[in-house]
């Protein structure tokens, strides 16, 4: 029999609306499977087994009562800690924000736990969503489930890491440049990048405000079709969040790619990438043309600028959306005589070296005299890569490439440089510039054992077809199915 | 050295009074204990977003429409990156680069000549909040209440080259904005704030001098003595030879002079970029259309309208327009009956003391008048057929006040009118005379003053309802009899 923590996120919610299983049950397994492995993994930086508990037995009641719990009434999930949840801390892996309780829910939270979710604990994450391994996280060290010598990948690596490691059903992440679908790719899960406006940023705390977006990561791509359709939509808290009705995103998933034109952007598959990564990616490609789609080459021309673009935009909103950590009404505070010299030791000691690296980066490219040559560059180096993209995907209903140029690395082993770090997201960069869906999915394992990560990008608002193509290519090969060592 | 001529353009902040903050939903409404009009948005809190209050939009349309600007089809709000801890975010959301309005102008008037002087810009943002020093040992505190509350940046061209022209333009401004109805104007209470630009150049050249901004003035006074001041101590410094810096000096509204805050060198970066949290505002032809439909008859047009119609001075046009609510007071009175111009006395009189006095108009729209128009038209009326004469009139505005009486049903009730038969007034005329000889005899001497005298006292013993043009001629006669 299956353990109820190995179970997908769908079955565990349809077995609890069958009550075979009660959402109290469903979550003492969580804590119980998180007590066991997550000494080892470090995925959560705060558990709230109380308060899991209590809304389990909500759950329960209202199931007992008749009522719909909910799409994933009772199902435990995990939420990144740059996400906001009321009267539970939310740090952003920082010191900083340490101690910070919010006293209201972002809205992707409000709308898991309208949906019967039951949220057991907060994520690790690098600090303020700033890095691909997790190892920027001020408060803790994540390892990868299947080698506890390497990264999770980052900066969601405590949301991948915790859904490989069956700590929970799904869980959220976000994704600014990367940060939902590396660690997704690193750890062997699925994790979507949505639109940008696709999900409302209400409560997400801020790194780059035009690129940020919040993404599901589970073990199953029909499950991360099922979350999404729980927190995708309209929110009047953010003006920057689509008016755009939500399709059924689980019936999109008809298991056919058969006639889909699949483009496979010849900038992605480079020298220098692991051999086992473009060997892996490469079958998937076969794969998805044996299962009917037509896959041709495109060219993405500005790519090798993706990097020195998102550098500077992301650094520059960053260095403003930051600004407010300055010890005066929350969060940490160096207490000092004079005002200047509090501002200058409270973030001092509240940052780490990457939030500072990106903050001095951000405020030097918006600086009078230098704005046009960085800021105002950016943007427009930004419009081409979008329409790089518009162009490729006006003839490909989706394109396809690996997430990363290699598998999980070893922790510590890129700390010391960060341009070497940087390269990490050379591949799904680009995705959030140009504000389009991406998914990733593991499409094999290299010579060491290693999740290997498809990304599949689509149109934008097209997260319906990225997810068909996601869940065919699952149905047609065995990789989900292989569980991360107990 | 030729006449050195000044050049000042002037930067008006107006708090706009729309019901709640420019981007949240919290009153803007002012006063209220500290840090209770406030939610996660207005300081700060993480991960929180902007939400723009289309009423703001709305009302800085008004305002440019009412300026002749044009309004932007596509602008953007913009981040000002500073720290402070008034400042919650660290930033200010404003606009910059794409301002909502441009180009416009405003006429003003200056000793009876028209000026016109250009408007650059009127830009929305939020207003930060209040630091609170010294009430709490050496610990400061800050005060949320007025973080979000919207402000419209109203910057003109440094277009007046007089302190007269800077306070017509300031009065012109605060009424336009009364008149709309969107913002009280109360410089005290810094509703309605201003900063000065101000430079000097040899008088008929082009090129403009050392610019100095001048801030912390609270009230028009201040504004005109600062830049009066300025004006003097530039004007000074280039005859001694000196050579100016562009900076940034506060007035000193105890010692009356402006003093240096901070040189250009030390100028902020405020390093703007547009606001990722805000879409560009995109405003329809439709929108702006349906705003200029609404706007009410604003101030100038209303002075001539004045002139024409009820044929008052410029100058008495000019200060009944100046609010709209002393207009609209001035023509109910008209239209209760009251002749144009006794109207015009009285309210300029009598009812403005008293607003100013009782500090009224502090209000956008007075409410509480002493008394209502039609009450101070009846008294005029009664005054002009000389039912009663003008001091039993003043005397009854207070009588009046509070409640819906008729003047004339009060004069007549209590029997107020004043005594003009002759016949009535005949016996106290000849008592007043037979109990002053010293002062009749004064009067033959030749002293005609003293007439007044004896006036009065036949005033004091009809108890103040004699007329008294009918009493100095009963007078006259029996004196000369």
């Amino acid at each position: 029999m299956t353990a109820l923590h190995a179970l997908s996120l769908r079955e565990a919610a349809a077995r609890v609306r069958r009550r075979e299983v009660s959402a109290t049950e469903l979550v003492r397994d969580a804590f119980a499977r998180i007590a066991a492995v997550d000494g080892r993994v470090g995925a959560f930086l705060t558990l709230d087994e109380a308060g899991a508990l209590a809304t389990a037995a909500a759950v329960d009641r209202r199931v007992a009562a008749g009522e719909d719990p909910g799409p994933l009434g009772g199902v435990p999930i995990g939420v990144k800690d740059i996400i906001c949840t009321a009267g539970l801390r939310t740090t952003a892996g920082s010191r900083i924000l340490e101690r910070f309780v919010p006293s209201y829910d972002a809205t992707v939270t409000a709308r898991l736990r309208r949906a019967g979710a039951v949220i057991v604990g907060k994520l690790n994450c690098d600090e303020f969503a700033m890095g691909s391994s997790t190892e920027n996280s001020a408060l803790g060290t994540t390892r990868n489930p299947w080698d506890g010598a390497r990264v999770p990948g980052g900066s969601s690596g405590g949301s991948g890491a915790a859904v490989a490691a069956h700590e929970c059903h799904a869980a959220l992440g976000t994704d600014t440049g990367g940060s939902v679908r590396l660690p997704a790719a690193f750890c062997g899960v699925a994790g979507l990048k949505p639109t940008y406006g696709r999900v409302s940023r209400y409560g997400v705390i801020a790194y780059a405000s035009s690129l940020d977006q919040v993404g599901p990561i589970a073990r199953e791509v029909a499950d991360v079709a099922v979350v999404l359709e729980a927190i995708a939509g309209h929110d009047p808290a953010d003006s920057t969040a689509s008016p755009r009705p939500v399709p059924s995103y689980a019936a999109a998933l008809d298991g056919s790619v058969r006639g889909l034109r699949l483009g496979l952007p010849r900038e992605y598959l480079v020298e220098g990438m692991q051999p086992d990564v473009e060997r892996g990616v490469r079958a998937a490609v076969a794969e998805l043309e044996r299962l009917g789609a037509a896959v041709e080459p495109v060219s993405l021309p500005h790519t090798e600028y993706a990097i020195a673009t998102y550098y500077l935009i992301a650094t520059a909103e960053a260095s403003s959306n930051l600004a407010r950590y300055d010890g005066i009404r929350y969060g940490l505070r160096e207490p000092r005589p004079a005002l200047t010299e509090m501002y200058e030791a409270t973030r001092a000691a509240g940052f780490g070296a990457e939030v500072k690296r990106r903050i001095m980066l951000g405020t030097y490219a918006l600086s009078a005299g230098y704005y046009d040559a960085y800021y105002l560059k950016a943007q427009q180096v930004r419009t081409l890569i979008r329409r790089d993209f518009q162009q490729a995907l006006a003839r490909c209903d989706a394109l396809v490439t690996p997430v990363a140029p290699t598998t999980a690395f070893r922790l510590g082993e890129k700390t010391a440089d960060p341009l070497t770090m940087y390269l990490s997201d050379i591949f799904t960069i680009s995705v959030n510039l140009a504000g389009l869906p991406a998914l990733a999915l593991p499409c094999g394992f290299d010579g060491a054992g290693l999740p290997i990560g498809l990304q599949v990008i689509g149109r934008p608002f097209d997260e319906a077809t990225v997810l068909r193509i996601g869940h065919a290519y699952e149905q047609a090969t065995e990789w989900h199915h292989r569980s991360a060592p107990p | 050295m030729s006449a050195l001529e000044p050049v000042i353009g002037l930067e008006v902040h107006a708090e706009l009074l729309t019901r709640s903050k420019i981007f949240c939903a919290c009153t803007a409404e002012f006063g209220g204990p500290p840090n209770t009009n406030v939610c996660p948005v207005c300081t700060g809190m993480p991960g929180v977003l902007p939400v723009l209050n289309r009423r703001v939009v709305e009302f800085a349309i008004r305002a440019g429409l009412a300026t002749h600007c044009t309004t932007a089809p596509r602008s953007r709000f913009a981040r000002k990156n500073y720290f402070y801890p008034d400042l919650p975010k660290g930033y200010q959301i404003s606009m910059y680069e794409l301002p909502l309005c441009t180009g416009g102008h405003l006429d003003v008037l200056v000793d009876g000549q028209a000026k016109r002087v250009g408007l650059t810009r009127i830009h929305m943002e939020e207003d930060t909040g209040k630091n609170i020093h010294d009430a709490h040992g050496d610990a400061s505190l800050v005060d949320f209440n007025r973080s979000g509350v919207p402000l419209l940046e109203i910057v003109s061209e440094p277009d007046m080259r007089s302190v007269a022209e800077a306070g017509a333009y300031l009065r012109t401004l605060r009424s336009i904005l009364q008149y709309l109805e969107i913002c009280d104007g109360n410089m005290e209470e810094g509703s309605f704030r201003c900063d000065a630009n101000v430079s000097v150049r040899p008088a008929g050249t082009t090129a403009l001098g050392t610019k100095v901004e001048i801030k912390n003035m609270n009230s028009f006074r201040a504004v005109e003595k600062a830049i009066a001041y300025e004006i003097e101590r530039q004007s000074d410094a280039l005859a001694r030879g000196e050579r100016l810096v562009q900076e940034t000096r506060l007035w000193d509204a105890e010692r009356e002079e402006t003093r240096s805050m901070r040189s250009k060198e030390h100028a902020h970066d405020y390093r703007y970029f547009p606001e990722p949290d805000l879409l560009p505002l995109v405003v329809e032809r439709a929108w702006v259309d349906e705003i200029r439909a609404t706007l009410p008859e604003l101030p100038a047009a209303r002075r001539e309208r004045f002139v024409r119609d009820h044929q008052l001075s410029p100058y008495d046009a000019d200060v009944l327009t100046q609010r709209k609510d002393v207009a609209d007071y001035f023509e109910a009175g008209v239209a209760a009956g009251a002749a144009p111009k006794e109207m015009a006395n009285w309210v300029m009189t009598e009812l403005l003391r008293v607003v100013r006095d009782e500090k009224l108009d502090r209000a956008l729209v007075i409410r509480n008048w002493p008394v209502t128009a039609a009450q101070l038209a009846g008294l005029a009326k009664l005054v002009d057929a000389g039912t009663i004469n003008r001091n039993t009139a003043k005397g009854l505005i207070p009588r009046l006040r509070g409640t819906d009486r008729d003047p004339a049903e009060l004069v007549a009730a209590e029997g107020l009118a004043q005594v003009s038969d002759r016949g009535a007034l005949d016996a106290a005329v000849e008592d007043v005379i037979a109990r002053h000889p010293a002062q009749v005899a004064e009067f033959h001497a030749g002293k005609e003053r003293v007439l007044g005298f004896l006036v009065g006292q036949v005033m004091k013993a009809t108890g103040g309802k004699a007329n008294p043009q009918v009493v100095g001629e009963l007078l006259r006669k029996a004196l000369a009899g």
